[in-house]
């Protein structure tokens, strides 16, 4: 498969402060990817590269094996959907969209053409008399695509675009943006802080942190095979438990608990005395009262602090005992589990080859929400 | 990023920098600097003199005009300040939401017309054949007509007239801004009507107070027609007498001494206003 | 004490009382003034000698209105012109000061701006002097360096024009300035980044996000030049702008032809002023 967007070794600098601190990257056409991580990390500034607003400090980016160092971000074949959406106030939706085609020259009867075809296909066949401020949140949204994608770019950049719609049409444009980008086909290279939309929407991830990847995958990978306790935290919610390692007799590790429990786990881990590691245990892996008792699956017993119902994310908030931690725990809504109270003594546990242990960082998590 | 964007950058910047530069410079920068320099020449004789700073301070009805227009205008942006806040409160927030649009405009027609029709209204008004005298005679409240025009109670109340708009039009932009709400939650608390307005409401209006005050006072230390027409042959402003020197006498030089006496003047009482509210001079002009 | 707030119907009908008052204050002079431009008498003054057009349309002997008098014609057709160019200039020159100030990063930015806002700070009449001392130098220093004798230093046309710019400038780019502060710059960005140069940019972006103010700053800079007095009054030839004309009219005394001519000119702004405060509301 061809590769779209191709980025070097990239680094931008800000006086003495790094933004982006050598990042490569290849982005094959036609897929989704994003760049996710928290505000601050660089992300921002690593797409303004791409569309040419920010002159790179070091490396090179290619689109479709051309580079595009020298270009102007007028004469890049990349297009880009502005957090705020940008939209021009004093033209009408028609003009929005047709607003490129006209600067490349091209004859009135083309661009009506082109105009109303793309408006057809964000599903907005009647808009193109409308002004920018009748169109509802949603609407705005997909002119500010339909504005970029009809000038058929290599790539189509988009920063955080759905940060400014309210908790429900931001789970549905999610969706929409997912079918639209599979039924277009453009390469979409779409930048967020907020994990849930890159996993929905995404073929392919990249954490970044402080101007770094720490990983790049598949959504499947970040989510089962963190690479570093940045992913394991930003990427799902995970419970996070402060833990010594040791190796056991068998050469297997186990982690020590605060409250002198021990955990056994599987993998190997690199130590060094005196680290203090974390170990990670998702949600819905940790189980209620399990009937399991073998080896490798560890019990704790504790007490249930709070029950968040949530439908079908519904979850416990559970003490262990000998600790003030509160562990959140899945609750399956499958009766089976009703009658616990607020208060009520319980078990819980998860296999070993559901958690992992990384040497302890503490990341600062800025939700922007 | 590439040479070519940083040249049409550049071209861009000049653009935009030749017009204002040769604006600033050419016709506030050289004309005050040139002020300054003739103001210690003398005509006929070559070579630098105080003698027309020196005129200022001998001749006592040159630095008492001084005074007096310096004096009165103060008061006149006090006067001014002491209308506008309540003028301005009753429109942001007492009268009614649909009310208020309209009295705002009302507020602004008369800002529109010229200073010198608002003067000449007064002058057919008030002077001894005026409307006033007149409808007063007929009335039998006056046995015969009084010469109201020419004196400094009237010059005074035409000054606070033609630059009250200046103090209203501010102080009405940030009232605006005031939160109903936190009259509401001093109320609330217990404060009295003269409370909530000595610790809410004018230190809030402070910045628009203050931008109203420069522009009052500089109105009116500059104007001219207002004293001129309504003002009697004693009430002498400032203005006046540069405008005698240069005009009538001829005498540049000391025409430009007294400009800039009074630019200095008009310099330190800003910047003495703009020191006890505590506020900037790029703000207040915002 | 205020909307939401009990108030006892002393305060209210005392400060109604005020504010009619105030409003009585503010119109009096105008509304008397407008009245008496009708009154069939060779004063402008009560009493009351019948309703008449002459004082706009007469034709002598003894009366001649507004329409026949070459004298104030003549100066309102100056001061058209003087307000047109003036008009001119300070937009364009105040709209590129905004892009200036607001847009481009410079050493001594700051105090650029700073002598920018200082003609507001300047009395009008300082302003009038200067420009005229400095012209005559300027005019001086011509005639003795290269021996060209140029008109365009005495007072004149031209002067009154560069003196009246050199402050309503300010005005009118602070105008522009507050509009473009509102600006999005990301609006530039996605312009240029669907392929517009500097040009296109400027031209259908951000000049069309001005225009609002760019209209309104240019209607002000036109009335207050066409009502400028005070530093007009240093700097005008032999041909006097209307309100240099009607000074003198009025200080020594006229027919109610001066009535006549304010009817007109408050008539007029009052349009123009709520037609402008209408299209600024309508388009922000």
């Amino acid at each position: 498969m061809q590769i779209a967007l191709s980025v070097r070794n990239l680094t931008k600098k800000f006086g003495d402060f790094t933004a982006v601190n050598d990042i490569s990257l290849d982005v094959e056409d036609g897929k989704f990817f994003s760049i996710l991580g928290p505000s601050g990390c660089g992300k921002t500034t690593l797409l303004r590269m791409i569309a040419g607003f920010y002159e790179q400090t070091g490396g090179h980016i290619e689109l479709r094996g051309k580079d595009m160092t020298n270009i102007e971000p007028n004469k890049r074949p990349v297009n880009l959907v502005f957090q705020h959406l940008a939209l021009f106030p004093m033209m009408n939706v028609y003009e929005n969209i047709a607003f490129g085609l006209r600067r490349r020259g091209e004859k009135s009867a083309a661009i009506d053409k082109k105009v109303n075809d793309l408006l057809e296909r964000v599903g907005l066949p009647e808009a193109g008399k409308k002004t920018i401020d009748q169109l509802s949140g949603g609407q705005r949204q997909r002119i500010a695509i339909a504005r970029c994608l009809v000038l058929e770019p290599t790539v189509l950049l988009l920063d955080e675009p759905l940060g400014a719609l309210d908790a429900k049409l931001r789970e549905h444009m999610k969706i929409e943006l997912k079918k639209l980008q599979t039924q277009v086909g453009t390469t979409f290279v779409y930048i967020t802080h907020d994990q849930s939309e890159a996993m929905v929407m995404s073929d392919g991830v990249a954490v970044m942190n402080a101007g770094k990847f720490e990983q790049v995958g598949t959504p499947q990978e970040l989510y089962h095979h963190p690479s570093s306790s940045f992913v394991a935290q930003f990427v799902g919610s995970n419970n996070k438990l402060h833990v010594t390692l040791h190796k056991g007799e068998s050469s297997a590790f186990s982690a020590r608990y605060s409250n002198g429990k021990e955990f056994s786990l599987t993998g190997t881990y690199d130590l060094e005395d005196g680290d203090a590691w974390d170990l990670f245990i998702r949600p819905e892996s940790v189980i209620i009262n399990p009937k399991e008792s073998s080896a490798s699956f560890n019990l704790l017993q504790g007490e249930v602090k709070a029950i968040l119902f949530d439908g079908g994310n519904s979850r416990l908030l559970v003490t262990p005992e000998g600790s003030t931690d509160e562990l959140v725990v899945a609750l399956p809504q499958t009766k089976q589990f009703d009658d616990i109270q607020v208060k009520d003594k319980i078990r819980i546990g998860w296999d070993s080859s559901k958690s992992v242990c990384f040497k302890r960082a503490d990341w600062k998590i800025y939700d922007d929400e | 990023m590439t040479t070519s964007k940083k040249k049409t950058i550049k071209w861009g910047f000049f653009i935009f920098f030749i017009p204002v530069f040769l604006w600033l410079s050419l016709l506030i920068i050289l004309p005050q600097l040139e002020l300054l320099r003739l103001s210690f020449m003398s005509t006929g004789k070559p070579g630098f003199t105080f003698k027309n700073y020196l005129a200022f301070f001998r001749e006592p009805i040159y630095w008492l005009t001084f005074v007096r227009t310096a004096m009165y205008s103060i008061l006149v942006t006090f006067i001014v300040m002491a209308i506008a806040l309540p003028v301005s409160f009753y429109i942001t927030k007492i009268a009614r939401v649909k009310a208020s649009g309209f009295l705002m405009v009302l507020l602004l027609v008369p800002f529109w017309v010229s200073e010198l029709i608002r003067v000449y209204g007064w002058m057919i008004l008030l002077r001894e054949s005026g409307v006033i005298n007149q409808v007063l005679v007929n009335l039998g409240l006056f046995k015969q007509p009084v010469e109201m025009l020419y004196n400094d109670a009237t010059m005074i109340m035409g000054l606070v007239y033609t630059s009250m708009l200046f103090m209203v039009i501010p102080i009405i932009g940030v009232m605006e801004s005031l939160d109903d709400s936190l009259i509401e939650a001093a109320y609330d608390l217990g404060a009295k009507k003269i409370t909530i307005w000595r610790t809410i409401i004018i230190p809030y209006c402070m910045s628009g107070i203050i931008s109203g005050a420069i522009i009052v006072f500089m109105l009116v230390l500059g104007s001219y027609l207002t004293p001129n027409l309504m003002g009697g042959k004693n009430s002498l402003w400032f203005t006046e007498q540069i405008y005698n020197q240069i005009i009538i006498y001829f005498n540049w030089n000391q025409g430009a001494a007294f400009g800039f006496l009074l630019l200095i003047l008009s310099s330190l009482i800003i910047w003495v206003f703009l020191k006890i509210s505590g506020q900037d001079l790029k703000k207040v002009i915002k | 004490m205020i909307r939401s707030l009990p108030r006892s119907t002393a305060y209210n009908t005392g400060f109604k009382t005020f504010i009619i008052l105030y409003f009585t204050f503010l119109f009096a002079p105008l509304i008397v003034t407008m009245i008496l431009a009708f009154n069939n008498s060779m004063f402008p003054s009560l009493p009351w000698g019948g309703f008449t057009l002459d004082w706009f349309f007469g034709n002598g002997p003894k009366k001649y209105g507004i329409f026949h008098d070459q004298n104030n014609l003549r100066s309102i057709v100056t001061s058209f012109k003087v307000a047109l160019s003036v008009m001119t200039l300070s937009t364009v020159v105040g709209t590129l000061a905004a892009f200036l100030f607001e847009q481009e990063d410079f050493r001594f930015k700051g105090a650029l701006y700073f002598l920018m806002i200082a003609p507001l700070v300047i009395p009008g009449v300082i302003l009038g002097i200067s420009l005229l001392l400095f012209a005559n130098s300027m005019g001086t220093f011509f005639e003795n360096i290269f021996h060209v004798y140029l008109k365009g230093f005495n007072p004149g046309f031209w002067l009154v024009v560069f003196g009246q710019f050199s402050f309503i400038t300010t005005i009118v780019t602070l105008v522009i300035i507050a509009r473009l502060r509102k600006f999005d710059r990301s609006l530039e960005e996605a312009a240029y980044n669907l392929g517009a140069n500097r040009f296109e940019v400027m031209w259908f972006i951000t000049l069309k996000y001005l225009r609002p103010a760019i209209v309104g700053g240019a209607a002000i800079a036109f009335l207050m030049s066409f009502e400028n007095f005070n530093t007009t009054v240093f700097l005008v030839g032999s041909q006097s702008t209307l309100p240099i004309n009607l000074y003198l009219q009025v200080r020594d005394g006229s027919t109610p032809v001066i009535n006549a001519i304010s009817f007109l000119l408050i008539v007029g702004t009052s349009m123009f002023a709520v037609a402008n405060l209408y299209a600024g509301k309508k388009k922000t």
